[in-house]
């Protein structure tokens, strides 16, 4: 499996990560080393073999519902780069 | 009848597939403890976990599947024993995670259906491809800044039960009717309280058209947030017709995401978010499989209340009403309750025609609830009563329900206080009509000498001597011996 | 005093605290002279003296008072994977600049509630991915071992906890904590000389620490004995029902496990694990490791853990996918780095890119492309069903043995800036410790003995679910054996 420049692109546009024009032949190239190598798992016959979900026998717990957690919006906004009025704040998003 | 859009090259059918959010009720969130009222200070509900903040995992609340399950036998609905909670990946600002958990191939209900009341009586029934439970994003606003976006997180995580239809609808009024049952259906369960204004039920619309006779479906466009009835049905016809007009001018329908704009009436294309639509689901790790205990879907099948369907069916074996009525009284629970209430003991003709006669007119003049009636239930039995065992005439009933919603007092009460007791004294009558009849001997001629029509002229002076108390039986009765 | 105050075990530590030897306060101190004096090691990302000493005192004064936790009084270092409530933690990752949880892990906090006392926040790998502590944003770790034959090359400790390896190495930390996703407790452990223990999968809950591979990812403490590491396990686990995959089961008092009696116990050697091309003293010493198991009394028994091939390939497809949603949430938008865009897109972008490093962006970007459309079932669903055949394979060993031996890693540390051509050959180091994680079955990295070099080597004892307990137990009878008591070169004394 070898990636071209353009799917490189692409993948970094759904990830949201910024990738300097002159480093995406060489991403590319260590991408398409990495499927290469991770490639060989398509020799495996898996068929009937269920998908691993989890280590030991158990079930998803579930919690009461009840209101225990909320109520320190200080708290979320503490940490916030841009926030005000009790809101977060990011560039104007237009529909 | 086949509902068709006539266009320049012939016939076209809609067809119509709705993806409803209905929020579920619930006092927490989906995966965390925060509370999820609506209308609450910006980000005062929001715990850590909603926030998406590191190190942050959900844990699942057991009321939201419950509804989940609820919903589903209550929509006839197979219930998955076993089902997986997924990651859908995409970013936005309203979504902390960057990544909505949801349900993608192992939804918590499968195949289900819904029927149709439709207007002329008749009903339909429409298939439901499934129910998966997700969580709700947090809410943007754009119009209190120049350049800034405003996130607010209190919604961020709050439960959703998408509820997807088969393409089984054919008018917007089948949407339309789609909607209000399923409305009913939802909060016949307690499982969400379907108010669109709210946003606690919102609506996306698949729409696609083909010629008539076609059997294949045609490429469909997504139709984002409608957020009424009346604009769901807007939406669909708009977009049928701009689809007809796009193959009869040559062109393809390509599948996209548009958007209603309800004041112009028109649906857009969101081409923006086109290109971005790879969700990469896969099954969320932070989290197990659901798996159900038969039992426990038994027990919560056994304690679903009656629902619209049989409710309505009940009340036309039961109560011998219309289909039309039983419909219209078993839309809201509460309302068929209340209708029960006053029926129990009475005739129940009556009853259903008070109820959604002068009962549903003054509530709706006065913009009153089911839950704040403008009488009660007890109150209108009672009047029900007073007309059944002659007390009152039906004119006088009228009169007398006003009277109630304008005092408050009981119906019993007001007859008395004001006098208005049927008067049933055959002498009192005899008494009334002989007075008439000696006032208008010329009538009495012209009657006598064959002009019928005068009859209802001597009922009409008799009930204004007596200002409309006396029974119209008995005056009747003791008017056509009197002029023999 | 005959032993320095840095140079005692936990055991020995709590041994003293109890007569009155010293304190707390003294322990503590010993310990931030001997962190602020190894400054060199870039062992710490944050240091927390001022509030060490405090906790100190109020150990001290609960100890007065007959309150006495399972750890009270010890000073250890915290992986700064681990959210602390007021303290900045980073992940090692510039993209979470500035950020202060207001909320403290749960595996943290169970240390507090035993008396523990956090000396600071120790480096690591970048959101935990890596192998040699090199892609810290905070500067690589130097390991304190240095090789005979050229000492004047900085090594690296491994990785990703490689800042607790070193810490506790150095004697700069009596223990500390490690998380671990395919190795990063049992390889820096192996690399630095010292005992560190992946429990099993849901023994430690995961609520408060910064996600990697959420499927794989797990706590464990790293001490300088098998003893200590049973002591700060059992402080560490428990049930959490804040985390849904931790498990509803018992802690049981992981020192009593440690009989020393091993006679009649079956070994498991999977032939797998001595693929064509092992260094010669690596298998010399896992050799050994048998004969001293034998000795004591068990039976070596050959296995086959047929998988074993594929782990690797398995574990690079599960958890950058599982990583590259986990690390969605670093957006620049509620916490952590911003680099301003004039659209949102444009934030993202500028943020993501800038705030995370290479072997970040590497595996978001390969996570990110096996689970996009078309691809899944390729890549992420096979992924999992060979994790179902990895773990068949253990299922079936451990019905003929009850716990398995193997090397840890393929090699002694390596020089900083070596192997960093492919990140393949990088990540080779993780080819003995990964099935395991795969698996999610507890793993225990000992140190057994020096390289010709004079570096430290390990070996792995792999347990079934939840029997921590054989493993520390089989792993207390090796450490005797061994009688490793070789020191790093750069510990001061």
């Amino acid at each position: 499996m070898s990636l071209d420049k353009t799917t490189v692109t692409a993948i970094a546009h759904l990830a949201r990560i910024e990738v300097p024009e002159d480093e995406l032949d060489h991403l590319a190239s260590e991408l398409s080393g990495i499927l290469d190598f991770v490639e060989q798992l398509a020799e495996v016959d898996t068929d009937g073999v269920e998908p691993m979900t989890s280590v030991a026998a158990m079930v998803l717990p579930r919690r009461a519902d009840a209101v225990t957690d909320g109520g320190y919006p200080d708290k979320i906004l503490a940490n916030a780069p841009e926030a005000d009025e009790g809101f977060f704040l990011v560039p104007k998003v237009v529909e | 009848m086949a509902y068709v859009i006539e266009g320049e090259t012939g016939d076209w059918e809609i067809v119509i597939g709705l993806e409803v959010h209905a929020q579920v009720i619930s006092k927490a969130k989906l995966f965390s403890g925060a509370a999820t009222e609506f209308g609450a200070e910006p980000n005062t509900q929001v715990s850590f976990v909603d926030a998406g903040f590191p190190g942050m995992l959900p844990v699942i609340n057991e009321v939201c599947v419950e509804q989940a399950v609820r919903t589903g036998l209550g929509l006839k609905a197979a219930i998955n024993e076993r089902s997986v909670f997924a990651r859908k990946n995409y970013f936005y600002a309203d979504l902390p995670n960057g990544y909505q958990i949801s349900q993608y191939e192992q939804p918590i209900v499968g195949n289900g259906e819904i029927v149709l009341d439709m207007p002329d009586g008749s009903s339909r029934t429409v298939g439901i491809e499934r129910l998966h439970l997700e969580q709700d994003a947090g809410k943007s606003l754009h119009d209190q800044h120049a350049t800034k976006s405003f996130i607010d997180l209190n919604r961020a995580g709050v439960a959703l039960m998408e509820i997807v239809s088969k393409p089984d609808l054919r008018t917007p009024e089948e949407a339309g009717a789609y909607l209000r049952k399923l409305r009913s259906i939802l909060r016949y369960l307690g499982s969400c309280d379907g108010n669109m204004e709210e946003g606690s039920m919102r609506c996306d619309v698949n729409v696609s058209v083909r010629p008539v006779g076609e059997a294949e479906l045609r490429t469909r466009a997504e139709v984002k947030n409608v957020n009424s009835m009346r604009f769901v049905m807007q939406a669909i016809e708009y977009e049928a017709r701009r689809q007809i007009e796009v193959y009869e001018t040559g062109g393809s329908v390509v599948q996209e995401t548009r958007l209603f704009d309800s004041g112009k009436g028109e649906t857009r294309s969101m081409r923006s978010k086109e290109h971005a639509h790879d969700y990469r689901y896969f099954p969320d790790p932070d989290l197990l499989p659901l798996v159900l205990d038969p039992a426990w879907v038994e027990a919560i099948k056994a304690s679903l209340p009656e629902l619209p369907d049989d409710k309505k069916e009940r009340f036309v074996r039961d109560w011998g009403l219309t289909p039309y009525d039983a419909g219209v009284l078993v839309a809201e629970r509460a309302t068929a309750d209340f209708f029960e209430t006053v029926a129990t003991g009475r005739d129940a003709k009556l009853a259903a025609n008070w109820v959604t006669g002068d009962f549903f007119a003054a509530m709706n003049r006065m913009g009153r609830g089911i839950d704040n009636p403008p009488v009660s239930a007890a109150d209108l039995g009672g009047l029900i009563d007073l007309i059944s065992d002659n007390t009152i005439s039906g004119r006088i009933a009228k009169e007398l329900f006003e009277l109630m919603i304008e005092t408050g007092k009981p119906p019993a009460v007001l007859v008395e206080e004001k006098g208005l007791r049927q008067v049933t004294d055959t002498g009192a009558i005899d008494a009334a009509i002989a007075a008439v009849l000696e006032k208008n001997p010329d009538k009495v001629a012209e009657y006598k000498s064959g002009k019928d029509k005068l009859f209802g002229f001597f009922v009409g002076q008799v009930m204004k001597a007596t200002q409309g108390k006396a029974n119209p039986a008995l005056v009747n009765d003791i008017l056509k011996s009197r002029l023999g | 005093m005959t032993t320095a105050l840095t140079d005692l075990t936990i055991a020995g530590a709590l041994d003293g605290l109890a007569k009155g030897e010293f304190t707390a306060v003294e322990l503590t101190e010993a310990h931030l002279r001997a962190m602020e004096a190894a400054r060199g090691l870039n062992a710490f990302i944050t240091e927390t003296p001022d509030l060490a000493l405090e906790r100190a005192r109020a150990s001290d004064s609960r100890r007065r008072g007959g309150q006495i936790g399972s750890m009270e009084g010890i000073p250890i270092g915290m992986k700064d994977l681990f959210c602390t409530e007021g303290v900045r933690t980073t992940a090692a990752s510039h993209i979470l600049d500035g950020f202060t949880p207001p909320y403290e892990s749960t595996v943290s906090a169970n240390l507090i509630k035993a008396g523990a006392v956090m000396l600071g926040k120790t480096n690591l790998d970048e959101f935990a991915m890596g192998s040699a502590n090199i892609t810290s944003h905070h500067g690589p770790v130097v390991s304190p071992w240095r090789r005979r034959s050229d000492p004047g090359v900085d090594l690296v400790p491994g990785g990703s906890s490689g800042g607790s390896a070193a810490a506790v190495a150095a004697r700069l930390a009596m223990a500390a904590t490690g998380t671990d996703t395919g190795g990063s407790i049992r390889q820096p452990a192996s690399f630095c000389g010292i005992v560190g223990i992946k429990p099993t999968y849901g023994r430690c809950s995961r609520w408060g620490v910064v996600a990697f591979a959420s499927s794989l990812d797990q706590a464990g403490p790293m001490t300088r004995t098998v003893r200590d590491a049973a002591i700060m396990l059992g402080a560490m686990a428990g049930h959490d029902p804040k985390d849904s995959t931790s498990a509803p089961i018992a802690v049981p008092d992981f020192t009593k496990a440690l009989t020393g009696e091993v006679r009649g116990l079956r070994i498991g050697v999977p032939r797998e694990y001595r693929p064509e091309g092992l260094a010669p003293e690596i298998a010399a010493l896992w050799d050994q490791g048998i004969d001293w198991l034998r000795q004591a009394g068990a039976v070596p028994v050959e296995i086959t853990l047929p998988h074993t091939r594929h782990a690797l390939a398995t574990y690079y497809i599960v958890a950058p996918a599982e990583a590259s949603s986990n690390l969605a949430r670093y957006d620049g938008v509620r916490f952590g780095l911003r680099v301003e865009g004039k659209t949102l897109d444009e934030l993202y972008r500028k943020t993501r890119g800038e705030g995370f490093g290479k072997e970040v962006r590497r595996r978001i970007l390969i996570g990110t492309y096996v689970l996009s459309a078309g691809y899944y079932d390729a890549y992420y669903a096979k992924a999992q069903k060979l994790r179902s055949l990895i773990a068949r394979d253990f299922r079936e060993a451990f019905e003929k043995v009850d716990v398995i031996l193997t090397p840890t890693a393929p090699s002694a540390a390596f020089g900083l800036g070596e192997k960093t051509d492919n990140p393949i050959t990088m990540y080779l180091n993780d080819v003995f410790t990964i099935p395991t994680s795969l698996a999610g079955l507890p793993g225990l990295s000992l140190p057994a003995g020096l390289s010709a070099d004079g570096l430290p080597l390990g070996l792995q004892l792999i347990g079934r679910p939840f029997d921590e307990e054989t493993v520390l137990n089989v792993a207390g009878v090796m450490e005797s054996a061994a009688g490793f008591t070789a020191r790093p070169a750069r510990v001061e004394a």
